[in-house]
């Protein structure tokens, strides 16, 4: 009762009273009854409060959680269809053979050997499996930036020592990429994989345990040139192109979602 | 609903991907709205949902029952909510500060878009209550929405966001106070 034993009710009661959670309803609703005060100020509060419950919100179709399924899906199948570890451990070894193959390739094709026809379906082949790995990578790049950039802010240290294993694996692959895309004349992949490679070059040498102000520091560098957008758009452009290079040869019928996307 | 979810939250969580595409399908509209609230803007909200069942799916090991899934994922789309607006406000003061084009790799953040111009009593209302809960600081906004439009109780709250149940109370009678303070001059003026 300590609330009410005066003269009128405390506003912050009136606001738990409202919310049905006021330890002290009973009493306050006798109050209400009998003071014309305390009863038009439980009257104002009602009317800002039901006021604001006026925002409308656009409504969303009921198969709305659905198309969210299929925009995140892909991003999701990554982690669990691959055990991580073994991943981490192959990675560098996959992409150097993959830089190997795919630079042979090309010289092969260069020098005019014969088979043209042949040819050309092996480039396409290898031209698949690097734009599988450089999505894959982008993907896992992307990760380890937004874990960073979705970190929550706190006081005290944050642990970061996973992203820094993650970006310290990430490097070796960034090079070879961002070689590759040197040498195929690909400037705008090359660049980013440029900008890539200084974060996690940075992410890499950080302690494994960083201030909030170490954090932040770390954000800027990602957001400054909008890497983490930029990550996703190459990422989703190299999964695109590996989509088309798939649907240029006949195949199983798509999945009738994929429209959506 | 919980108790769908709950077989599902621990199929999701020994890794099976359908159990967890069923908890996105249940879920994904309240967190729309919820994100909506938050951000006032329909992009914003947007990527706030997808941030947040990603965030889900990576951190669902850590979910623990002492709150609902329900309640839990509420809790971390308010974060993402917090977490966007906080950046945006960072990338417009650095626009401000130099309008480098290349800076600009996300383009400008729309506005919040009124409904339809039928009635513009109701618009302005409707501004104003967005530019109200703007003023709300990131703890003061989220347990106000999460009590007063998801309808968690203040003791959820607390737990959900860690701040404990007389924080949050103390946060959502702030919360309060702002909103009468900007809107009763308002609404009053309407009577």
């Amino acid at each position: 009762m300590n609330h009410i034993s005066m003269s009128h009710i405390d506003k912050d009661q009136l606001v738990l009273f409202y919310y049905g959670e006021s330890a002290e309803a009973e009493a306050i609703e006798s109050h209400l009854s009998v003071c014309e005060f305390c009863r038009s100020q439980f009257r104002a509060l009602q009317l800002v409060l039901n006021t604001v419950d006026s925002v409308s919100v656009p409504e969303r179709p009921a198969d709305y959680g659905h198309a969210i399924w299929k925009r995140i899906e892909p991003r999701l199948a990554v982690r669990h269809r691959r055990p991580m570890r073994l991943w981490w451990i192959w990675a560098p070894a996959v992409a150097a053979l993959l830089l190997g193959a795919f630079l042979a390739g090309s010289l092969w094709q260069r020098a005019g050997a014969p088979g043209v026809a042949k040819n050309q379906n092996n480039q396409q082949i290898r031209e698949r499996i690097l734009l599988v790995a450089v999505g894959d990578h982008l993907e896992r790049s992307q990760m380890v930036l937004a874990e960073l950039d979705n970190a929550p802010d706190g006081k005290g240290k944050l642990d970061i020592s996973g992203e820094r294993r993650m970006a310290q694996d990430l490097l070796d692959d960034n090079r070879l990429y961002r070689q590759t895309a040197r040498t195929t004349g690909d400037n705008s992949m090359a660049s980013v994989l440029d900008d890539l490679e200084r974060v996690l070059l940075e992410i890499a040498h950080s302690p494994s345990e960083i201030s909030s102000q170490q954090l932040n520091d770390l954000r800027e560098q990602i957001e400054s040139r909008g890497l983490l957008f930029k990550v996703r758009v190459l990422g989703s452009e190299a999964r695109d192109s590996e989509t088309h290079s798939m649907q240029a040869k006949p195949g199983p019928e798509k999945d009738r979602n994929s429209k959506k996307l | 609903m919980e108790a769908e979810a709950s077989g599902a939250v621990e199929r999701a969580r020994s890794g099976d991907n359908e159990a967890f595409r069923l908890l996105v399908e249940q879920y994904g509209r309240a967190i729309f709205r919820l994100a909506y609230r938050m951000t006032g803007n329909e992009e914003d909200a947007e990527d706030v949902v997808q941030e947040t069942f990603l965030k889900a799916y990576r951190q669902i090991d850590r979910y623990e029952a002492r709150a609902s899934f329900s309640t839990w994922l509420h809790c971390i789309a308010s974060n993402c909510a917090l977490d966007l607006m906080r950046k945006r406000k960072t990338r417009e003061r650095s626009r401000l500060r130099s309008p480098d084009p290349d800076r600009d790799v996300l383009g400008s953040i729309p506005t919040p878009t009124p409904g339809p111009d039928r009635e513009l009593y109701s618009s302005q209302i409707s501004a104003s209550i967005h530019t109200a809960l703007d003023e709300l600081s990131g703890q003061e906004r989220t347990a106000f929405i999460l009590r007063h439009f998801e309808g968690l109780s203040i003791e959820e709250i607390g737990l959900a966001l860690g701040t404990g149940t007389n924080a949050t109370k103390h946060s959502i009678f702030r919360a309060v106070q702002k909103l009468r303070r900007s809107l009763e001059p308002l609404v009053s003026s309407a009577r």
